[in-house]
């Protein structure tokens, strides 16, 4: 068989343009990597210790599917004093493995053969297979520099057809670090309730904003019963690899999801839900220190670029740069392979997260700010040597 | 302002030798004015010195021990701990001085080239002072963590995968 059993559908998945750049820079020596989407700190002491401790009580078993009591409870807490929503512990909240899973049971939940999922681009490149997997059809409008990265409800309404069923939206955002304003969100909610349309709300990096806070689309008026709010521990608490997230919803698409993830996964990791009600519980201060850095390393960062003639927009969230490399005359593509290749310095080119991030490229600044510094001089001379 | 004096102090206590333009970026004030803020910060004490944290440990051919000694003092009516303190922080080979609650009352660090050095030290200059009732000298054995930094902690080396969404 010329397919080797493969099915139709995974067939037509194109690999993630990501990996192409992994394997090129992780052959190379002396690299300095901004292409690294997730936090250079390690996971706060106290929560290690709260998971090893665990795991010597013997806390060793499955959970309950939902995830453990305890933690939907300080969940339910957190989300109330941090982002003004209510959810309950018994029927609306679902602990998952990471975000991604919570994306993927929302998507499978919801979709039917050939419904139509509006993608805001430039986006999270695991967005648009999801839909595909679960028989739907993403649908993509683009985010533009024009108005620094965030979607209109124009847009999106514009984009909206008989089979529109949901859009999913992230805010702050990856790549871009834009993030949405309760105004942006109340003209958007508005599109939303007139079309009866859902809406997925990727709010993985709500922690982290450093102007104004990013609001939860469910705390906008009449949002709470149309939205599915994914999030999860990896980014705020420096928690990627413990793999946890967690999804809050309407009770009926809860308990949907929830059926999906009893037989396909029964439950996230004990130990990691262990370390993750540590880091509820006493986790804050951690994730304001964490915050603090970040905000200086993207205030340095922004300003560097800026300097060197990649104008970039001040994103208010997440640990992503987005500045624009239109001036070099290259493609997204070329631009990261050539700085990589001649300069040692690893980025993502703009276009892997949608057609609208040609002519940009994203820079991670969860990095040391002694590497940051080292990688803008030899981004400056790179753009130095093409821009003339 | 003063948000962003206590950044920059943040800053320099973590690294007394990041440069002002990388500070300038990070807090958002333009350079002249960070130099400003720094000399400010000197004049009112706040900032006392440039110090570097050295791992004696890993340099080569060094010698050098240290000691916390637990000092039991009278007090001196008027002056309290204060003049047996300054008595005691002269003497070069004392590093830190603290009036501390509990079982004693001083706790004074030490720092000489041998044992023998330390040891004199308290035998001959710290228990004959006047008010000094006792002293209980603890040798440090070894540094795991001193100043907030781990020492041969392995920091540098990032564990992630180069490239990730």
């Amino acid at each position: 068989m010329s397919s080797y059993y493969l099915s139709q559908q995974v067939q037509e998945i194109k690999p993630s343009g990501i990996r192409k750049f992994f394997d090129l820079a992780s052959k190379m020596e002396n690299v300095i990597s901004l292409g690294v989407g997730e936090p250079d700190f390690v996971t706060p002491w106290s929560v290690i210790e709260a998971s090893y401790h665990s795991l010597e009580q013997g806390y060793t078993a499955y959970t309950a599917n939902a995830g453990l009591f305890e933690l939907r409870e300080e969940i339910s807490y957190y989300l109330e004093n941090n982002f003004d929503v209510t959810y309950s512990p018994e029927s609306q909240i679902l602990v998952t493995v990471g975000g991604s899973q919570a994306i993927d049971l929302s998507l499978r939940a919801i979709i039917d053969p050939g419904d139509e999922v509006i993608i805001v681009e430039p986006c999270f490149v695991a967005y648009s297979p999801i839909v595909s997997l679960a028989g739907g059809v993403p649908v993509t409008v683009s985010a533009t520099n024009d108005n620094a990265f965030k979607i209109t409800a124009e847009q999106i309404e514009q984009a909206i057809t008989k089979r529109t069923k949901a859009i999913i939206l992230c805010s702050p955002n990856n790549p871009t670090g834009a993030v949405l304003s309760k105004e942006d969100l109340t003209s958007i909610a508005a599109v939303v309730r007139k079309h009866d349309l859902l809406v997925i709300s990727d709010e993985i990096y709500a922690e982290l904003s450093y102007d104004d806070k990013a609001p939860s689309v469910a705390s906008i008026n009449g949002m709470k019963e149309r939205t599915i709010v994914v999030t999860g521990f990896s980014k705020a608490f420096a928690m990627t690899g413990w793999r946890l997230g967690y999804t809050v919803g309407p009770e009926k698409i809860i308990q949907a999801m929830l059926k999906i993830h009893q037989y396909t996964m029964m439950c996230a990791p004990t130990m990691a839900q262990h370390g993750a009600l540590e880091a509820l519980r006493n986790g804050s201060e951690s994730v304001q220190e964490m915050k603090t850095s970040y905000r200086q390393r993207r205030n340095f960062v922004v300003k560097a670029l800026n300097e060197m003639g990649l104008s970039c927009h001040l994103p208010g969230g997440a640990f992503y740069v987005f500045p624009s490399i239109k001036a070099t005359g290259m493609s997204s593509e070329e631009f990261a392979q050539r700085l990589l290749e001649e300069e040692r310095v690893a980025v993502v080119p703009g276009d892997v997260f949608g057609e609208s991030g040609e002519g940009y490229i994203r820079c991670s600044y969860a990095t040391s700010i002694k590497q940051l510094d080292q990688a803008m001089k030899r981004m400056s001379r790179f753009v130095e040597k093409y821009t003339k | 302002m003063e948000q962003k004096e206590i950044e920059l102090l943040k800053l320099l206590e973590k690294n007394g030798r990041i440069d002002t333009n990388t500070i300038s970026k990070m807090i958002d004030v333009e350079p002249d004015k960070v130099e400003e803020m720094i000399a400010n910060l000197e004049k009112e004490h706040a900032i006392l010195g440039y110090s570097t944290l050295v791992d004696w440990s890993n340099v080569y051919e060094y010698e050098g021990v240290a000691a916390l000694i637990d000092v039991k003092v009278t007090p001196v009516r008027g002056v309290g701990f204060d003049k047996i303190a300054s008595r005691i922080y002269r003497f070069p080979e004392v590093k830190a001085v603290y009036l501390m609650s509990g079982a004693y009352d001083l706790s004074v660090s030490v720092e000489g080239k041998t044992m023998m050095e330390v040891s004199r030290f308290v035998s001959e200059k710290l228990s004959t002072l006047d008010t000094v009732i006792s002293t209980t000298t603890h040798f440090i054995l070894k540094k795991y963590k001193h100043d907030g930094i781990i020492l041969n902690d392995d920091e540098d080396n990032d564990k992630r995968i180069m490239v990730s969404p």
